[in-house]
């Protein structure tokens, strides 16, 4: 009984900390997302060697992230205050930016499946992972200072 | 009486000479055909690298093209700035619709002078401020690398401004302030060679500051404020300070700055957005040596603190 309270009562935590603010909840997970490819980066640019294991691990990593993107609750109508850098077109066009975001995901589960074996194979994952990143900025997000 | 006569008489004449200097000092200037005629009849192959360097495509190419079809220049992209909206012109090799008549001179006055083949102004939202900068014989090479480029039909809209910008002999007056050769940054002798590459690169074909340095009241680039970022041209947001200066990228490393280049991450791995995506796509298309040599002007420049205002606090 305990364990069934303790579990609704960290169910509920987990959701309400997920809605308390869509705009720091999105931030948080696009930071995540930054960390992930920057350990990959690390390899392709030869700072660290090669290691199908520690890929192995960032991509799927990285495939939890993508998988936890959900557009209506990180971008509710509405969430435009704050410290936020998203373009009002994310709300003109929801059908295209969650396409967008549909892609990514495809690309990122695609990477995770291959699990690349030498450092060329993952440089090439990366510009493709890369792409999507720049493609969704280049419309939903808007440089602030 | 006479003195009244007399007066509004002077005033007149003073009018009339205003009229005239006014009329001379907006008038058109153009290459001198000896420049042109010594830069040679260029070279397409290293044509393709100015074409790069310069983003010809990120405005040119039909809106929301890819691969191939970036070398489909017809035009179409609406610029919305606060002076009207400029819609970027047809320049593949179209004879009607497209640049394809022109000869080797027309071109370089358009990109060295801002003039067109008849004689007109051209508005700076085609970056000639920036392109005056170029070599002739890089402006030749360009020319001869567009020429192998497809001629594609259909005009583009014109541009839709207000008065007075829809006067284009009102430019001639603006480009007396506005439009040199010289380089924005002095660099003093045993300046390391990337640094003057790079200068060259950033403050001619790359355009940089046309986006990145903020501008003054009549729309010329304040130079003291040289890629302290800006205010986007275009809708809201800014262009960021790509100085060395406060809220800049003094942080970042020369490899880092050629790597974003490349790549699209920043060193903390956000990744390149808004007009910058299809820059950047150009970059990559540079030599590492390129990228370098821009890399290591942007560290070599004098620092400044954010030419764009504090972003405005939450409203909630």
């Amino acid at each position: 009984m305990r364990k069934l309270i303790f579990a609704i009562s960290m169910l509920t935590l987990a959701v309400s900390a997920a809605s308390a603010d869509p705009v720091l909840d999105r931030l948080q997970m696009m930071k995540e997302r930054g960390k992930i490819v920057g350990e990959l980066a690390k390899m392709v640019k030869g700072e660290q060697a090669f290691d199908a294991a520690t890929v192995d691990t960032a991509l799927k990593a990285l495939q939890v992230n993508a998988e936890k993107f959900d557009a209506d609750a990180l971008f509710p109508a509405g969430s435009t205050d704050g410290d936020t850098t998203a373009s009002p077109k994310i709300w003109e066009d929801m059908a295209g930016f969650k396409a967008t975001e549909d892609k990514y995901l495809a690309d990122v589960k695609a990477a995770a499946a291959a699990a690349p074996a030498d450092v060329d194979a993952l440089k090439a994952q990366i510009g493709v992972l890369g792409s999507n990143c720049s493609t969704c900025h280049q419309t939903y997000r808007i440089k602030k200072g | 009486m006479p003195r009244l006569k007399k007066l509004a008489g002077a005033i007149l004449t003073l009018a009339g000479v205003g009229v005239v200097a006014g009329w001379m000092l907006s008038a058109p200037t153009k290459v001198d055909p000896q420049v042109i005629a010594a830069a040679g009849p260029g070279d397409a192959a290293r044509g393709e690298r100015i074409f790069n360097a310069g983003g010809c495509a990120s405005c040119h190419a039909k809106p929301g093209s890819k691969d191939a079809g970036q070398l489909e220049l017809t035009g179409g992209l609406a610029l919305k700035t606060p002076f009207g909206t400029f819609v970027a012109p047809n320049i593949s090799q179209h004879g009607k619709d497209g640049i394809g008549l022109w000869s080797r001179e027309d071109f370089a006055n358009a990109m060295l002078k801002g003039v067109s083949p008849s004689g007109e102004h051209l508005y700076p939202a085609f970056p000639y401020t920036s392109y005056a900068r170029m070599k002739p014989a890089d402006v030749a090479d360009l020319y001869a690398f567009m020429q192998t480029l497809p001629a594609v039909s259909g005009k583009a809209d014109g541009h839709s401004l207000a008065f007075p910008f829809n006067v284009r002999r009102g430019i001639g007056l603006w480009k007396r302030l506005y439009l040199g050769s010289d380089p924005v940054v002095a660099l003093p002798d045993g300046t390391p060679e990337p640094v003057v590459a790079g200068r060259y690169l950033v403050e001619g074909p790359g355009h940089c500051g046309e986006c990145h340095t903020p501008r003054n009241f009549a729309g010329g680039s304040d130079k003291v404020r040289w890629l302290a970022g800006a205010p986007a041209a275009e809708g809201e947001g800014i262009v960021p300070n790509i100085t060395s200066g406060e809220g800049g990228i003094g942080e970042w490393s020369e490899g880092d700055i050629a790597n974003y280049l490349e790549t699209g991450f920043t060193p903390d791995f956000d990744s390149v957005g808004g007009a910058m995506v299809e820059v950047q796509k150009n970059m990559a298309k540079l030599t590492p040596e390129d990228r370098a040599a821009i890399a290591a002007y942007l560290k070599a420049i004098p620092p400044h603190p954010n030419g764009y205002p504090p972003r405005k606090p939450a409203t909630n």
